[in-house]
């Protein structure tokens, strides 16, 4: 793969040019390797959007056109799809490192595996959770959400979607090393997305109510703060086992 | 101490002294819950709100207690497991997941059974339940992921990383699912405070309790011990454990 042997030589004339080869220059490279591997297969950035489109699609189909009723529930269809949609797209996370190998690489270099996982998590939540939180409000206009409450969805879904992705990573770390492990990828990753997706919700329901929002933002930012801090540790331990195994 | 420890791991001696505490905590099960089940069913006066079918607490109760609790001790033997490399304890934990997911039905189900007279429905999105209901979900997926690794050994680190991540959401999840949503009445049963209800209600429900709670050492002393013997087949003093026994 053409892609990865630059990637190879540029770690190798990276490690010339800085012999000492600091932290700061390992996260780089995972996450320019990352955002280059995964630009360049735009489908695996699209389709979640899509998926989240067409689950969207799915609700005035099958629930009701009626706007009123719509409205009333688009908070929470609007989350759980998209939480949907990024945990559809966290198979892939390791997937492809792990086929060719280079996630024995990553496992291989001085530097702390948790935080070239995070660099991984953070390119992840970028093309996916980030693109994610943009394109809610558009569908939120197609299910009536009522007005003023778009920038909080937005906002909510950002910041709640890195949570997911630090989550889902664990799952992710933990199954790479299955030949299946999609469907239980799920299993695992769900019910530990509960306390974002009620927090998320809660955030949209307020801000249509008119209730204080910055409670529930403030507590999705300090989910984030602690799965910041504790599930790279989890994911690197699990790549351990996945690679090991 | 550290020799305490390096007896702790091995299953050899693990398994002779589990053979002799094994007994009691078969008694203690025993005469515990026939006593409490006797005096809740019969003796324990009725509910003057819910009349008799108050007396599910006996059931329920315990049931949510070691659903809870056993999650914790998958956590922990989890972590001794990674941290020590003590097989004794990723044995245990693999017999007491199917376990602790069967308490956490139980305690779902006679909360359902419950519902049924004192809410007047089989099923409500009430905190208490739905954080439930989530506890069963994260025990089907340790035990999901447990069986999906070929080798035993990714299969026993894979779930006690999974158990250890999960116990770390336990609160999490708990509080914000009360947060979401509350219609359950507080806490009935502390050991600490005052208790909320009459002595002759309080004393069954502890004798229960302590009963369920033998129940469980028991039980996962016997079924460690037949995983011990399954996993440790193939050593010689299994082997001759086997020739006696023929």
């Amino acid at each position: 793969m053409p892609a990865s042997e630059g990637s190879l030589s540029e770690e190798v004339e990276v490690a010339r040019e800085e012999p000492r080869g600091g932290l700061a220059v390992a996260v780089w490279a995972t996450l320019k390797r990352d955002l280059v591997l995964l630009l360049r297969r735009r489908s695996e950035v699209l389709n979640p959007l899509v998926f989240f489109a067409i689950v969207i699609t799915l609700f005035p189909i099958g629930i009701s056109p009626d706007p009123a009723l719509l409205a009333a529930i688009a908070p929470g269809l609007l989350w759980v799809a998209a939480l949907l949609a990024a945990l559809l797209s966290l198979d892939s996370l390791f997937r492809a490192d792990y086929d060719d190998g280079s996630l024995e690489q990553l496992l291989l270099t001085p530097q702390p595996l948790a935080l070239l996982a995070l660099a991984k998590v953070a390119v992840h939540w970028l093309l996916t959770g980030l693109p994610l939180a943009l394109m809610a409000p558009v569908l939120g206009i197609m299910l009536a959400l009522p007005a003023g409450s778009y920038v909080i969805l937005g906002v909510s879904l950002a910041l709640g979607s890195a949570s997911l992705s630090l989550i889902g990573a664990i799952g992710a770390a933990l199954t790479v090393g299955l030949s299946r492990g999609g469907v239980l990828l799920s299993l695992l990753v769900l019910p530990l997305y509960i306390p974002v997706l009620i927090f998320g919700a809660g955030a949209v329901q307020a801000a249509i109510y008119g209730d204080g929002v910055l409670a529930h933002l403030a507590i999705l930012g300090a989910l984030l703060a602690l799965a910041l801090i504790l599930a790279p540790l989890a994911i690197a331990a699990s790549l351990r086992i996945s690679i090991n195994g | 101490m550290w020799a305490f420890i390096n007896k702790l791991r091995s299953p050899k001696w693990f398994y002779a002294i589990s053979a002799r505490l094994q007994p009691w905590f078969w008694a203690a099960a025993l005469i515990l819950i026939v006593t409490g089940t006797i005096w809740g069913l019969a003796f324990a006066p009725a509910d003057y709100q819910q009349g008799n079918s108050f007396r599910i607490i006996y059931v329920h109760v315990p049931a949510a207690f070691l659903a809870q609790s056993i999650f914790v001790s998958l956590a922990v033997t989890g972590l001794v497991f990674m941290v020590w490399k003590i097989k004794i304890a990723d044995m245990a934990a693999t017999v007491m997941a199917p376990l602790g997911a069967a308490m956490t039905f139980v305690a779902l189900f006679s909360g359902a059974v419950w519902g049924v007279p004192t809410w007047g429905t089989w099923w409500m999105w009430d905190a208490r339940l739905t954080s439930m209901l989530i506890l069963l979900f994260l025990y089907l997926g340790v035990i999901a992921l447990r069986g999906a690794f070929a080798s035993r050994d990714s299969a026993s680190r894979a779930a006690s990383v999974l158990a250890m991540v999960g116990v770390i959401n336990i609160p999490i999840i708990k509080y914000s699912v009360d947060w979401w949503y509350t219609l359950h009445q507080p806490a009935t049963f502390t050991v600490t405070g005052r208790a909320a209800m009459p002595m002759e209600m309080w004393l069954p429900l502890l004798i229960m309790v302590l009963g369920f709670y033998s129940f469980f050492i028991a039980l996962t002393l016997m079924r460690t011990r037949s995983e011990i013997l399954r996993r440790e087949s193939s050593k010689r003093w299994v082997r001759e454990l086997a020739e006696e026994a023929n």
